[in-house]
């Protein structure tokens, strides 16, 4: 199915605010550096001040460049989820997955203190970090799955997930019952969910990860595009849903654990972005969507950033709380109109 | 050997369920030979394995024992994308929440011939159009599919089997949750297709004297035996009399309905 011309110009609209919103969140902070500055400094000239060029290239770059991977990625895995388990409201953050990732990041921060010292510093690296969260969400999504697939009510999954997440962070109060004031410092503000202090090593591990869940995600359009007439009609055009379905699982699980790793838990995103991209682009043909959720996610997630910044103010919000307060208003609203997505 | 006018046959089919424990046989010895162009109830009480013969048939589930021949060759066979360009499926479950529109669920059935991205050519969109004209659905194609009535989208998910351009086409029960005009309406429509497109047509059914009236063949399952006529033998012999065994209800073979007493 072609992009129509409105479709199209949504598309152009969101790119040319994505970039409208990379440039305000790196002007912001509590440094102010005029835009002329910024944009020289983009482009590699010297700027007027040394002092701009440490915080513009050790800042305010990587943490624009990881709200953009993070919004991506978490808004892609919701958009995968939701055709998966046919249900409007599932998303890595309801259905649990954070919450696996978490558990998988909690064995590894809390979990250190049992581990000889040699093998702990390798599981603190943040490789280590990304396979134990990733591991964590699969686990997770795996376990969903085979409940999921004795359950016929699709709403009954959302429970699932819920308990799941209930039961996930009850390990980890049992974990943090046991360890250092040190390390339940770390775990706390690793839970808080933060997306800068990223050095740029761990912005590129995070970039490639969320690029090949892109890439996946691309492979799989026309399955999913089958997937909404259910899964039996799906095979009856030829659909392999196992393989698709094998597919999904895997991406939703490297992009929910490797941003879990690199940003802690954010909520919402994955579950409001898909759905407000439905509402703008009307469409429920996955190629369109898949590039509306992208650069949606990308420009949702500058924006949160920027409000997490407090315009005007030195002090900075974790940005887990600004998705929860715009998102959960959201999820609401959608409920209450009930309209059929 | 003089070409085979067959597109599905059986032979001394078994259906049920397998599992690594036991073989639970639900109905033996099933020999049924669909036509081509033929439109073809499949009738039987609730339980009777109406529904596991479909799957079997469809490759959803795998025979107990015995043979199916889809087109001259074994069902087993076909891979996924070979089977949806010989047989295609209308069903009764619900479709999941989604924003697509009717032609797009239409198109959908394009799946099988389409590229790795889905993309609709030239020569599919003629396969589309065509179905839609078939169906008669122009009028409704671009709303969306929750907005239409039960009886338009059934003939938008007919409309779909067609898009997908098989020798075959089988309906679960598609008069369901349907009022009686249109019940005729969608029956009619399966009876016009088969005369015009030359496509087999087998549907599950349990409106039978609709059936009786419009179909060229009915399969009957009853207690011990599968058995496939025109719908005149089948009354003169007396298939339907038994089909229930239920001393409420009765069949009238003068007027070919059933009856209470």
């Amino acid at each position: 199915m072609p992009f129509t011309k409105k479709q199209n110009l949504f598309l152009l609209l969101l790119l040319f605010s994505v970039v409208i919103l990379f440039f305000v969140n790196i002007s912001l902070g509590s440094v102010a550096i005029p835009l002329e500055q910024l944009t020289k400094g983009i482009f590699g000239q010297p700027l007027d001040k040394s002092s701009w060029e440490i915080i513009l290239w050790n800042f305010r770059l990587p943490k624009a460049f990881t709200a953009i991977f993070v919004g991506i990625g978490l808004a892609i895995s919701g958009l995968l989820m939701q055709t998966l388990f046919r249900n409007p409201l599932a998303g890595p953050y309801v259905l649990g997955l954070s919450s696996g990732a978490s558990l998988g990041v909690a064995f590894v921060i809390l979990g250190v203190a049992f581990l000889p010292q040699s093998v702990a510093t390798l599981f603190l690296s943040p490789f280590g970090l990304v396979l134990a969260s990733g591991l964590g969400s699969f686990l997770v999504l795996l376990a969903v799955l085979v409940v999921a697939k004795q359950l016929k009510d699709t709403m009954a999954i959302l429970i699932v997930g819920l308990m799941f997440g209930s039961f996930t962070s009850a390990i980890v109060n049992v974990l943090s019952y046991f360890s250092t004031a040190e390390q339940l410092q770390k775990f706390t503000f690793w839970s808080l969910g933060s997306i800068s202090n990223l050095s740029w090593k761990e912005v590129g591990i995070l970039g490639s990860f969320v690029c090949i869940g892109v890439l996946l995600s691309v492979w799989v359009i026309k399955p999913l595009n089958a997937l909404l007439l259910g899964e039996k009609y799906a095979q009856s055009i030829g659909i392999n849903y196992k393989k698709t379905k094998i597919i999904i699982i895997l991406v939703t699980s490297i992009l929910a654990g490797s941003i879990t790793a690199f940003a802690g838990p954010i909520a919402f995103i994955g579950l409001a972005v898909p759905h407000i991209a439905k509402l703008i682009f009307q469409t429920s043909n996955h190629a369109v969507l898949l590039l509306g959720t992208l650069l949606l996610g990308a420009a949702i997630l500058l924006l949160c950033d920027c409000i997490a910044q407090l315009p005007g103010s030195d002090l900075t919000l974790p940005i887990n709380a600004i998705t929860s307060v715009i998102g959960a208003p959201i999820v609401i609203w959608l409920l209450v109109r009930k309209k059929r997505f | 050997m003089h070409k085979q006018n067959y597109i599905l046959k059986t032979s001394n089919l078994s259906i049920g369920y397998a599992s690594k424990k036991e073989k639970t046989v639900i109905a033996s010895s099933i020999n049924i030979q669909l036509e081509k162009g033929k439109l073809i109830a499949l009738v039987g009480k609730n339980g009777i394995g109406k529904s596991t013969f479909l799957k079997t048939i469809t490759q959803i589930i795998p025979p107990v024992e015995g043979t199916i021949f889809l087109d001259e060759k074994l069902l087993s066979q076909y891979d996924g994308k070979a089977l949806a360009q010989k047989l295609s499926l209308v069903l009764t479950e619900q479709l999941p929440p989604s924003n697509l529109t009717i032609y797009e669920i239409v198109a959908l059935g394009r799946q099988p011939y389409t590229n790795w991205l889905g993309t609709i050519t030239e020569e599919d969109q003629k396969h589309i159009e065509n179905a839609i004209n078939l169906t008669g659905i122009e009028t409704y194609q671009h709303k969306k599919h929750y907005e239409v009535s039960d009886g338009q989208l059934q003939k938008a998910l007919i409309a779909r089997a067609l898009a997908q351009d098989t020798s075959i086409i089988i309906l679960d029960e598609p008069t369901t949750h349907l009022d009686l005009v249109h019940k005729v309406t969608v029956l009619k429509l399966l009876q016009k297709l088969t005369h015009e497109t030359g496509k087999t047509i087998l549907y599950s059914t349990h409106d039978v004297d609709l059936a009786i009236q419009l179909c060229d063949e009915i399969i009957v399952f009853s207690e011990n035996k599968v058995v496939q006529d025109q719908p005149c033998n089948l009354i003169a012999d007396g298939t339907f009399a038994n089909l229930f065994q239920n001393e409420n209800i009765v069949f009238d073979a003068t007027i070919g309905k059933f009856k209470i007493v």
